[in-house]
């Protein structure tokens, strides 16, 4: 049994559908991101998770129960905030002790310090929270949700306020946490980056709709559409054609398993490698951008502008250089896309 | 660990059980000397007098009563099904709106005179009985039309919903339909087509308004002056004029006119120095109009001081920068900023000055009419005339409406408050030399006059007779507070009152706030316009709407506290709404949000967490709804009775048969009172919020 499924799930504002017949299910100690640009329904989605916010149609389950009426205080999850949400007129450990407070449980105060200490966070019990750092906030904000043993752990977009440092250390403690107490959690993010690297699974959103579903590999190397690829990191889509499990790109053909047609690519950045005479797509660098441990170029070319990443090398490109390119096959490199 | 829960209280069979009691248990109808009087218990439950609505029904003749009992029985029949039951829903809906809809039908069918079926003023048991309804009503509602399936957000709103219709939508429509009425009780068009016609009450509309404009202007100005001292000024003083702004709060408005009439009456201490003696300069526009000024000035100081510190330095510095002199600055960027916190004083200024009932009543003389007295003398004159009363509180109304329509129109929610919280370093703009010179002699010279009205007012009730037998005398006191004395009871009235009404407005403003801002539902948007609806309703309307909807079976209240306590209630709450919104604003919507997903109800996430995070705000409005209710004038003069007399209408009593003396001996002790209240408070939680971190 899944431990969290949408059926057909829509949610509408009057006239403005913002959540669409989504359907998706979560499996037991999985942690799933809802990956998507701002405005594309994953914050609703959660929130209807959560019970904050009643579908318009469709049915949310938690733990094969159906929950689609019941009122966020009577479902077992748990909710960090983008903005910690800590109670302010409330010391640490009285907002860490607050839902077992409501729930009437005489070991409240045991629990909370041993939540607080899970998350490092021992000796602070009696600060306010504005005492404490973004990062200290946040950990609070985790300890008040972890202590309850929800079913399910929702995040929204958790890390956005903390600097980019930090947040790379949150992401690894927040994954570890939850992969040691086998926690069902769903996860709000916009960072592909932080989706790649904390799920088992991502769910894609764009525009109210879940446009794919899958391992963050899968998504990566797979995306379905040019959304995905796009959103997945850089990528620059260009037209091939399939003929009889060959697909031609330029000058660069690679086996497939696609129809014979004409087809979108999307080619990865770091798929493109430049040289300055060989055969390949020509084109003149226009701009390049020195980044420490790589380069990047935009290269005019008939098929228009590409984005191009490139390793540092003792001799550079330097705009106004005739180049020639190749798309190298690696895995993920180049993609045909559904649709 | 699962998250084990304690069973939820089925709060539906409390609201079933106060139902039936308020049907089976308790007097049905008012009982003969007042809401809380105890006397109905001889003879209960038989005595026609005090017997609840199912022995009316059965021995009294009054049938109609009998089946009430049915959506109570219908209601519980589906009770206990399981809450995401639609049938339930339903039953729930349509058993309460059709209980609701018998109980209004039959107070208002069976009229006040019939012979045999004669309606009564509904009691305690008519009260608990459509309040049982009403959330009967919430409850099936609550998992049907509401984005969170919430019973006591439901119940809340509903509640809410109710009251507003009984206490302020209803009596606004009674007042329409009164000025349709004809001579001998028909309905005409004409009526109302005679009276708006009538020259009277075109001269009187055109005095309303002019003193409306004149008092608003004048005010802005005086406001912005004093605003202009405090902020900006190189009068090292200037700050204390900020005291100034807590005078209006705790004067009841009439006490300025009343001493101005002591200093330049006729026979007013400073007409005698002029040698003026006999002369009624004051009476009229001049002398309200300067009474007003006194009075409102203030408050649009408080506005546009406000402002003023919203401005960011920056901006006048990069005005600076950008070669503009100072008083190129203060033209170009300074005072376009303040724009709307201009148009909203001059709009406050308006609107008070339709409203106030005191000031033209005791300096308007015989030839000043305007709207909020002459409606008065319309009910309260020789020859009462409703129908006038209530075309003129229509006009009354009417303007009121206009000028809020206007201020949204044009003012809206508009802020130029440029100051973002994000360290905004620099210097505010020094006010150009002349302008500098004259803010400060303006508000200096205002200020010092302000002061000098209050002084006399303090001191005034400690001499025989100001202006003309200064002799020390504590005789007004005596006659007032002496053994004996009239202002007892009044007094003791007027605070009891009080302070039933303060924790009222507060918790029904405070509620409805939190509602407005913290839940959607359908017809927000009409609910939030009925607040606002009663934000612009002037007192004067207010008081006359009570009488005519309230002064008759089904709702016979007027000359009681009760009715006294209402009008406080529903006078006061939008502004307490509003700073109720405002605060809420202030507060991150997550707050809530992660105490829902911690496992708190709603009704536990408002005492716990949004409730100590207002607590500034509850002060405030507990403070507000008590000192309001104090200084009320304008509403409760058509209340109140010989037994329940408030302070402000017994001394405008004694200002109109002229005894000065004990008028403002009177008001001093009101003054003093709430001042010391203020202060208090003050103290008690001023201190507290020390302790307290600021807000994260």
């Amino acid at each position: 049994m899944s431990a969290v499924r949408f059926a057909n799930v829509s949610k509408a504002y009057g006239d403005v559908q913002v959540v669409r017949d989504v359907s998706f299910e979560i499996p037991q100690g999985t942690l799933v991101t809802l990956l998507g640009p701002s405005g594309c329904g994953k914050t609703t989605t959660l929130r209807v998770l959560a019970g904050l916010e009643l579908p318009t149609s469709g049915q949310v389950f938690i733990a094969g129960r159906d929950v689609t009426r019941l009122p966020a205080h009577e479902r077992d999850v748990a909710m960090v905030f983008q903005s910690y949400a800590l109670f302010p007129h409330l010391r640490v450990l009285e907002n860490v002790r607050y839902g077992l407070d409501v729930l009437g449980d005489e070991k409240a105060t045991e629990k909370a310090r041993a939540a607080l200490s899970s998350v490092g966070l021992e000796g602070l019990e009696q600060r306010w929270p504005n005492e404490l750092s973004g990062g200290q906030q946040q950990r609070v904000a985790l300890a008040r949700a972890l202590v309850l043993e929800p079913k399910v752990l929702l995040f929204d977009e958790p890390l956005s306020n903390l600097d980019a440092r930090l947040r790379r250390r949150m992401r690894e403690e927040i994954r570890e946490l939850q992969q040691r107490l086998k926690l069902t959690a769903v996860y709000v993010t916009h960072d592909q980056d932080e989706a790649l690297s904390i799920s088992d699974s991502i769910i894609v959103m764009d525009k109210g709709v879940v446009v794919q579903q899958g391992g963050p590999r899968e998504l990566y190397e797979a995306p379905a559409t040019r959304f995905v690829a796009d959103f997945m990191g850089e990528s620059n889509v260009l037209e091939g054609r399939v003929e009889g499990g060959v697909l031609r790109v330029g000058a660069s053909s690679f086996p497939t398993t696609h129809r014979d047609g004409v087809v979108q690519v999307a080619v990865r950045p770091h798929a493109i490698s430049l040289e300055r005479d060989g055969d390949g797509i020509s084109g003149v660098v226009r701009r390049a951008t020195y980044l420490g441990d790589h380069l990047e170029y935009t290269v005019d070319t008939e098929l228009g502008p590409l984005f191009v990443v490139a390793p540092v090398t003792s001799q550079p490109f330097t705009p106004g250089d005739a180049v020639t390119m190749r798309l190298s096959p690696e895995a993920g490199g180049v993609v045909v896309l559904a649709r | 660990m699962p998250r084990s829960r304690r069973t939820p209280l089925r709060w539906l069979f409390v609201w079933l059980s106060v139902g039936a009691a308020g049907l089976a248990l308790v007097p049905w109808y008012a009982v003969e000397d007042g809401f809380f009087s105890l006397e109905w218990r001889f003879g209960f439950p038989l005595a026609a007098e005090g017997a609840p609505a199912l022995v009316q029904a059965l021995l009294h003749g009054k049938a109609w009563l009998g089946p009430l009992v049915l959506p109570l029985v219908a209601a519980a029949c589906v009770a206990s099904r399981p809450r995401t039951d639609t049938l339930r829903s339903r039953v729930l809906v349509a058993a309460g709106v059709t209980g609701l809809v018998y109980g209004a039908a039959q107070g208002f069918v069976i009229g006040p005179l019939g012979e045999s079926a004669r309606q009564l003023g509904m009691g305690w048991g008519a009260l608990l009985f459509h309040a049982s309804l009403v959330l009967v009503v919430a409850e099936g509602l609550s998992t049907w039309a509401f984005s969170r399936p919430d019973p006591f957000v439901a119940g809340a709103l509903l509640s809410v919903v109710a009251l507003v219709a009984v206490f302020v939508v209803y009596p606004l429509a009674v007042i329409s339909t009164r000025a349709f009425e004809t001579e001998t009780g028909g309905t005409s068009a004409l009526v109302l087509v005679a009276n708006l016609a009538s020259a009277r009450l075109w001269r009187v509309t055109f005095n309303t308004v002019l003193l409306g404009a004149l008092a608003a202007l004048g005010s802005t100005l005086l406001g912005l002056t004093l605003a202009l001292a405090v902020a900006r000024s190189r009068l090292r003083f200037a700050r204390a004029f900020r005291f100034l702004s807590v005078l209006p709060i705790i004067t009841p408005p009439f006490v300025i006119g009343m001493a101005l009439i002591v200093a330049f009456g006729r026979a007013g201490a400073v007409t005698n120095l002029l040698g003026l003696a006999g002369s009624r300069y004051i009476y009229g526009l001049p002398g309200v109009l300067l009474a007003q000024l006194l009075a409102f000035s203030p408050v649009a100081f408080l506005i546009l001081v406000d402002a003023l510190h919203g401005v960011s330095p920056s901006m006048e510095e990069a005005a600076q920068t950008l070669r503009a002199p100072p008083w190129r600055t203060f033209r170009t960027v300074t005072l376009p900023l303040l724009r709307p916190a201009l148009a909203n004083a001059f709009l406050v200024g308006f609107v008070e000055s339709l409203a106030d009932f005191g000031n033209p009543l005791v300096l308007g003389g015989s030839g000043f009419d305007v709207l909020a007295t002459d409606t008065y003398f319309a009910v309260a004159g020789a020859q009462a005339d409703i129908p006038r009363a209530a075309a003129m509180a229509l006009v009354l109304l009417v303007l009121t409406l206009g000028a809020f329509v206007a201020q949204q129109r044009f003012v809206g929610r508009a802020s130029y408050t440029t100051v973002t919280g994000k360290g905004d370093a620099g210097l505010p703009l020094a006010l150009p030399r002349g302008l500098d010179a004259v803010t400060s002699t303006v508000a200096t010279g205002w200020t010092v006059f302000t002061l000098a009205v209050y002084a006399l007012v303090l001191t005034g009730g400690f001499v025989k007779a100001l202006g003309r037998d200064h002799t020390p005398t504590l005789e007004h006191f005596a006659v007032l507070f002496g053994p004996g004395g009239g202002g007892w009871s009044s007094l003791f009235t007027t605070v009891v009152l009080s302070l039933v009404a303060a924790p009222l407005t507060a918790a029904f403003a405070l509620l409805t706030a939190w509602l407005l801002a913290r839940q959607t539902f359908k017809g927000k948007k009409v609910f939030e316009l009925a607040t606002l609806l009663a934000f612009a309703v002037p007192g004067t309307v207010v008081g006359i709407s009570y009488l005519l909807a309230f002064n008759l079976p089904p709702f016979d209240l007027v000359g009681t506290g009760v009715v006294l306590v209402l009008s406080f209630v529903f006078r006061n709450m939008p502004v307490g709404i509003r700073s109720g919104l405002a605060a809420l604003s202030q507060l991150d919507p997550s707050l809530d949000e992660a105490s829902l997903t911690l496992g708190a109800s709603s009704s536990t996430t408002v005492r716990k967490v949004v409730l100590p995070l207002l607590k500034p705000t509850v002060v405030i409005a507990l403070v507000y709804g008590f000192v309001r209710a104090m200084t009320a004038v304008s509403a409760v003069i058509f209340l109140v009775s010989a037994e329940a007399n408030l302070s402000t209408t017994y001394i405008l009593s004694q200002v109109e048969s002229g005894q000065y003396g004990r008028a403002i001996a009177y008001s001093s002790v009101l003054i003093l009172l709430m001042l010391l209240a203020v202060s208090l408070v003050q103290v008690a939680f001023g201190a507290r919020q020390i302790g307290r971190r600021a807000l994260v």
